[in-house]
């Protein structure tokens, strides 16, 4: 690699890391109890796990959608149903209202009902610590603006993380993998350290900012879809004026519908007209795939809200199914505790990179920058000594 | 010693990808085939640590 390449490598590698920095290590911290959200909450005290059939599926002993959505209105009156979502383990029903069809998040209340008998399981409720964590992982408390601003910081990880792997190539060009010289001093161990960790847990690390990436456009994401692709499912009934709650009719009508279109699947949830994941007067049921591949991708079925009727059904498009894959990917919670606790490690892997790279500029920033080149195409045996001003 | 800056770092790499994907497409031995791959990078770092003092 000519020097002049070297230069430039390295001056992406630490701008891109420097601004950063900061908000990787706050979603990194962020995160780590994240991953476990499922236990912590069970630990808290969450509701016990519930027993029976999955309330996904259509088994005798399950009580009617109708039944279950007026339980929950009866619990907030004045309030609109926007989503109910079905479980594949438990009877569990949730179901999430609003002062309107198209409430932001903020006003949103969720509800979990028990489908074998009707009982409200968890009231809503003050949110806990993991929702805090998760909101200020997601967007620092600043709604679309934030998730944007982390998107962003995203794209500089990731190229942080290609300009350091440029880099490892003259760092490492007489050296073994896996070198770590912690006896010739401070700086050279963490060097060596940075060095390790950040091309081990490189593809991981690329996964996780990819995905999140993708995830903190999920806004912009379906709303492109919704105006895009599901407006096209309407066709005729294109500009219906918006269906008042009112006048909305049954579920079970409409889900029996939505089954009848995609035999065999069973549904993840219902988005009630008005909001971000339907148009203004249909109910959208989500499918899921009858695989375990095609589980994670959901096929919407349109149905008319007041006549229960099938509109269209049609699979999500490619921007909507790299938004799906993304969640899984980078969460880490599809593949059990192991795979959670894999997952945690390379969080920590991430954490001392980032840490000791703040360490590594902290130490020589005012070393001229020739010398600091030299550290990097030396593999670290020329060390930049420290100015004479600290 | 691989001489090849990049041998096991693209070794470490497939794997980590494989073991990602394949805990996606099911349940079950897939679930344990992913966290084989993924352990791949740790037990490559663990490996370096234990090797640096002797």
């Amino acid at each position: 690699m000519t020097r002049s390449a070297v230069r430039a490598w390295y001056l992406v590698h630490k701008w891109t890391s420097l601004v950063c920095t900061l908000f990787l290590l706050m979603l990194c911290l962020t995160g780590l109890p994240l991953i476990f959200h499922d236990e912590v909450e069970e630990l808290a005290g969450g509701p016990p796990p519930l027993a029976g059939p999955a309330s996904s599926s259509d088994a005798p002993g399950l009580l009617p959608l109708d039944t279950m959505l007026q339980r929950a209105l009866a619990e907030r009156p004045g309030e609109v149903p926007l989503y109910m979502a079905f479980d594949n383990e438990s009877p569990l029903l949730t179901v999430t209202t609003g002062p309107a069809p198209n409430s932001p998040e903020t006003q949103m209340t969720l509800m979990l009902f028990d489908r074998t008998n009707g009982r409200l399981v968890a009231p809503p409720g003050e949110k806990g610590i993991m929702e805090l964590l998760l909101q200020l992982h997601t967007d620092m408390f600043l709604g679309l603006p934030g998730m944007l601003l982390l998107g962003a910081m995203g794209l500089l990880f990731v190229a942080a993380l290609v300009s350091g792997v440029v880099l490892y190539a003259p760092f490492m060009r007489k050296l073994d993998f896996g070198t770590l010289r912690t006896e010739r001093s401070r700086r050279l161990k963490w060097l060596d350290w940075h060095n390790l960790l950040g091309i081990a847990a490189f593809a991981w690390m690329t996964v996780v900012g990819v995905t999140g990436i993708i995830n903190a456009l999920a806004t912009p994401l379906v709303d492109q879809w919704r105006n895009g692709a599901l407006a096209e499912m309407t066709g005729r009934e294109a500009g219906a004026a918006p269906l008042p709650p009112a006048r909305y009719g049954s579920l079970d009508r409409a889900m029996a519908s939505a089954r009848a279109a995609l035999p065999g699947n069973d549904p993840q949830f219902i988005a009630f007209p008005g909001g971000a994941y339907s148009t203004g007067h249909h109910y959208a049921v989500f499918f899921q795939g009858d695989t375990p591949l095609t589980k994670r991708l959901l096929t919407p079925a349109l149905i008319d809200a007041e006549t229960g009727r099938l509109t269209d059904v049609r699979p999500m498009p490619i921007s909507m199914t790299a938004l799906q894959l993304s969640q899984p990917l980078h969460f880490g919670d599809y593949g059990g505790l192991p795979l959670k606790l894999l997952w945690a490690a390379l969080t920590l892997f991430t954490i001392v990179v980032l840490g000791s790279g703040v360490y590594l500029w902290l130490g020589r920033r005012q070393a001229p920058l020739s010398l600091r080149l030299a550290e990097v195409t030396s593999g670290g045996r020329f060390e930049p000594q420290p100015s004479p001003a600290e | 010693m691989i001489r090849s800056t990049f041998a096991i770092p693209v070794v470490l790499g497939l794997l980590s990808l494989a073991g990602l994907v394949v805990a996606l497409t099911g349940d079950g031995w897939r679930d344990i085939l992913s966290w084989a791959a993924l352990s791949a990078p740790l037990l490559a770092v663990l490996w370096a640590a234990s090797r640096r003092s002797s």
